[in-house]
């Protein structure tokens, strides 16, 4: 054994919820545990216990751990050791802790995409909370949110959060690294219910296909029987021209996302509020999608501060087509839902023409007419989409025809 | 140690202490001190310079001419919070003549107070009978304070010195602007804080009184917070405080999330419950959280175009900000927090100085605490009987003041809008470590992950049967936080008592004991 110490975790006095910890393995003494724990009165003698626990399941018997805590919680703890033990041994042993109930629920393909919110992969303590903030989607980031030394870490901690840290519901993303080393991230999310997986700076279908072949792999390994959806994200002057392709590269692709921080690089441009740079991509990505029929998801909005102009810019993007956006702080939440939710002026008017067209499928018309205009089949469609989206948020019952009915009867 | 009985909260309390015998906590309204209040001792104008000028060289000249001696009550006020250059110095001087076991009598102290365990530890000072934290608390809690410190609640402080349970041998009082005479306020002067009214029960109540100032004005300095007619010195320094650290350039809403989703929830439950409404009176701190809070009512308040008839400070430049744009009538002030508040004392007529003395006092006809419609406060833990602890943290050491804290609960609507765990610690208890309120006056605690209404409460539980904000159960609550943080260890807390919690009317509602590390 050369290196015979490693480190893990994140240290510093604004550190919260984390622990750093550093293992220097021995040739004798046995077992040393060197805690000093901002909770040592409550919680030291269960960390010292886990500390033994995970050297021992992994047959280390000669070595000092120390143990630095700014108030981690177990899964925090198991993952920061794991990963220094991994830093030194060569093992496919791991220490997991309990995959709680309430993370034991699965994703659709349709389900609604407005928000979701990326948390950097080695970062415990935005984890804990993230799902009280009600995002669609919780997305743990291991690719550019995690420095290239903290890889490992943060796929042990993204792996002991999808088990033990409650989603509240919301869609469990992931986001790999970029292709073909995020290859090696699935082994620790694919056992572990993960529900989607976002593949950044996708440039063709072939990428697709061969993380699936992987995806599979894994899935038949661990009995893992629900669909892993696919996200993939288009970055680059090339992924646009290959949207389509990647759209329907696999039945798992759900949506594609654009990422304009790459792509207006790429495009050897500035990225503006205007965003007219990016016009192209974006409505090009759109078409895509929806020509695959599957969802188009928005980049992020990355002035957390200003409500007022990230409502603007949701109202452009859901102008364009695109049915979601990216958050990178959980107050942008509420504004991204509000504003993609359907409008009640577009509700009124999508249950006149839901209405007028079950009233004529009653009377077996073939023509759909509201007052002297005609109404198209595809505007019927998308009024129903309307009512089924206003439905699942709650902004209108599912008898609503009859209180409608009503309405006008009164 | 004296005999101990078990208090109408349930916890072991002392009859005696510091050698006084004190009484256990009887439960709420039920005991009612009688007789006459203290007064002190009757002073004649014959024994005060004709020309007025009451300036003397030192503090320690001062100190000696009051007499200064062996197990003397010094008092001072914290209006210069953090930033506080004056009790240190006394001490010092205290230390300088040789006087031993004073008692430390302070309305809070803060961490720029750590130097005073030096005199704690030599035996120039036996206690402190005041708030402790930080190094102080831990010092205390690890049982090396020679007496035993005595917590009170702002009230309290004001109802012990009334009734005689505290009698103040000399107050030092720092001031930001004072005349010869010793009126005095804090108005101007490097060291501007906008109030004194800490100091009000003090100078109207000690035996002798100094005011210690680093900026000495004309006669007459009006308006007189600090009557000179009670003063006996005045002593110039060059500095009595450090601006910064007396009241923060500007306050902040929080910018957390989570603290931002409790406020929202709080926020929205007043809403609901038909607790905010036109002519609300209404209460809350300065933490990011509580501004949070008041930024949310006063949105709502916009929106319904009705006003708080009144707001009682601790005030922040947010709170200026509702006066201003009228969504509150009257701020009714005992402290500012930021300079936005010290200039908005100064200039808007409807923002009025109000003293705890007034505000907060046991002994007072009538209390303005009861009248508050909504009371926003915080809490170290909370039980699952609604009990609350300010004083404590869940390892058993001394963490806080008690503040107002116990004296807001008396209003119609306490709530508590507190994360549900901290570091790993979970807020929501079966028992808290130190009872500093009672149960049955906490009415609603709002947490990121839920809202638990006290089920003496039935009014608030019938009116939100059908509301979508997350009610829960406390227990439910409680059970959630520990599923998340994991079973934790009890404190090790030996029987020796290191400190008495007073309930506002003076009697012992819990003890805090030794912490063994």
């Amino acid at each position: 054994m050369s290196n015979k110490i490693a480190n893990a975790g994140n240290i510093g006095k604004k550190i919260r919820s984390d622990c750093y910890v550093t293992l220097e393995l021995k040739d004798s003494g046995g077992i040393v545990i060197n805690q000093k724990s901002k909770v040592q009165v409550l919680y030291g003698d269960s960390n010292n216990e886990l500390c033994k626990d995970i050297l021992s399941f992994f047959g280390i018997k000669n070595a000092i751990l120390t143990l630095e805590d700014r108030g981690a919680l177990s899964l925090v703890i198991a993952a920061r050791i794991e990963a220094a033990i991994k830093k030194l041994i060569d093992t496919d042993k791991e220490f997991l802790l309990d995959f709680i109930e309430e993370n034991k629920y699965t994703s659709e393909k349709e389900q609604n995409r407005f928000s979701r919110l990326y948390l950097p992969g080695n970062s415990p303590s935005m984890m804990l909370n993230a799902g009280i903030h009600d995002p669609n989607g919780i997305i743990l980031d291991l690719e550019d949110s995690v420095a290239y030394n903290k890889k490992t870490e943060a796929q042990h901690l993204v792996r002991n959060a999808l088990r033990g840290i409650n989603f509240y519901g919301a869609e469990r993303m992931v986001r790999i690294n970029q292709f073909p080393k995020g290859l090696d991230d699935l082994k620790y999310l694919i056992p572990h219910n993960v529900h989607m997986l976002l593949v950044p700076k996708c440039e063709g279908a072939d990428q697709i296909v061969q993380l699936e072949q992987k995806i599979e792999e894994l899935k038949s390994q661990h009995k893992v029987t629900h669909s892993i959806f696919l996200m993939p994200i288009i970055e680059s002057a090339l992924g646009v021209e290959k949207a389509f392709e990647i759209a329907t590269a696999s039945e798992n692709v759900v949506a594609l996302a654009i990422g304009l921080e790459d792509y207006t690089a790429d495009l050897g441009s500035r990225r503006t509020n205007e965003a007219t740079e990016s016009f192209y991509a974006r409505t090009r990505m759109v078409n895509a999608c929806k020509a695959a029929g599957i969802q188009a998801i928005d980049s992020v909005f990355s002035d957390v501060g200003d409500m007022v102009a990230l409502k603007e810019n949701v109202k452009v993007s859901k102008g364009l087509g695109f049915e979601g956006m990216g958050c990178i702080h959980p107050r942008q939440i509420k504004v991204i839902h509000e504003s993609f939710a359907p409008e009640a002026t577009e509700i009124d008017k999508a249950m006149k023409i839901v209405n007028a067209f079950i009233d004529a499928t009653e009377k077996g018309l073939g023509v759909v007419s509201l007052g002297t205009k005609m109404i198209d089949p595809p505007v019927v469609k998308r009024a129903e989409k309307t009512i089924n989206l206003a439905i699942s948020l709650g902004l209108i019952s599912e008898n609503w025809r009859e209180e409608f009915l009503n309405e006008q009867a009164g | 140690m004296s005999k101990q009985v078990k208090n109408a909260v349930g916890r072991m309390v002392p009859t005696e202490i510091n050698g006084e015998e004190v009484i256990p906590f009887k439960g709420i309204g039920k005991h009612k001190p009688i007789g006459r209040k203290y007064a002190p001792p009757i002073p004649t104008a014959l024994d005060y310079p004709e020309d007025g000028n009451k300036v003397i060289g030192s503090l320690k000249e001062a100190l000696e001419k009051c007499g200064l001696s062996d197990g003397m009550t010094i008092s001072t006020h914290h209006h210069l919070r953090n930033g506080d250059l004056v009790s240190n110095t006394i001490f010092d001087a205290a230390k300088e003549i040789g006087v031993k076991d004073l008692v430390w009598f302070p309305s809070a102290s803060f961490p720029c107070n750590e130097p005073i365990m030096e005199y704690l530890e030599d035996g120039t000072v036996n206690r402190i009978e005041g708030s402790m934290n930080g190094p102080l608390g831990k010092f205390v809690s690890q049982g090396k304070m020679k007496g035993t410190a005595v917590l009170r609640s702002h009230g309290g402080r004001v109802q012990a010195i009334q009734d005689g349970e505290v009698k103040i041998d000399i107050a030092v009082l720092a001031a930001p602007s004072s005349d010869f005479f010793g009126n005095a306020n804090a108005l101007s002067g490097p060291s501007a804080c906008g109030v004194l009214g800490y100091a009000t029960t003090d100078f109207l109540y000690a035996d002798k009184v100094i005011v210690i100032t680093d900026n000495l004005v004309d006669f007459p300095n009006m308006p007189m917070e600090i009557q000179g007619n009670y003063v006996d010195y005045v002593v110039v320094v060059d500095k009595i405080g450090i601006p910064e650290r007396i009241v923060s350039g500007t306050t902040q809403i929080t910018k957390s999330p989570d603290r931002l989703l409790i406020a929202e929830l709080t926020a929205n439950f007043l809403k609901e419950s038909e607790i905010l409404k036109d002519g609300c009176y209404m209460q809350a701190g300065a933490g990011g959280t509580s501004l949070a809070i008041g930024h949310y009512i006063h949105q709502i308040l916009k929106e319904k175009g009705w006003k708080s008839k009144l707001g009682f400070g601790g005030s922040t430049k947010y709170m200026v900000q509702m006066l201003e744009e009228g969504t509150m009538e009257h701020i009714m002030d005992a402290q500012a927090f930021d300079l936005g508040a010290v200039a908005s004392i100064v200039n808007n007529e409807n923002h009025h100085q109000y003293p705890v003395f007034n505000a907060y006092n046991f002994h007072s006809k009538g209390n303005l605490t009861s009248m508050m419609d909504i009371m926003i406060l915080g809490a170290t833990e909370v039980d699952v009987n609604f009990n609350g602890n300010v004083a404590t943290h869940s390892d058993g050491y001394l963490l806080h003041g008690i503040g107002g804290w116990q004296n807001c609960l008396h209003a119609k609507n306490v709530i508590l809008p507190i994360p549900l765990f901290r570091d790993r610690i979970p807020v929501i208890k079966d028992e808290v470590t130190t009872i500093c309120g009672p149960g049955e006056m906490i009415d609603i605690i709002v947490t990121e992950r839920g809202i638990a209404i006290n089920p003496r409460r039935k009014d608030l539980i019938e009116k939100m049967k059908n509301s979508s904000l997350p009610i829960k159960t406390i227990e439910e609550l409680k059970a959630e936080a520990e599923e998340i943080c994991g079973p934790s260890k009890k404190p090790n807390i030996s029987d020796e008592i290191v400190a008495a919690i007073k309930w506002v009317d003076g009697t012992v509602i819990d003890v805090v004991r030794k912490v063994i590390d």
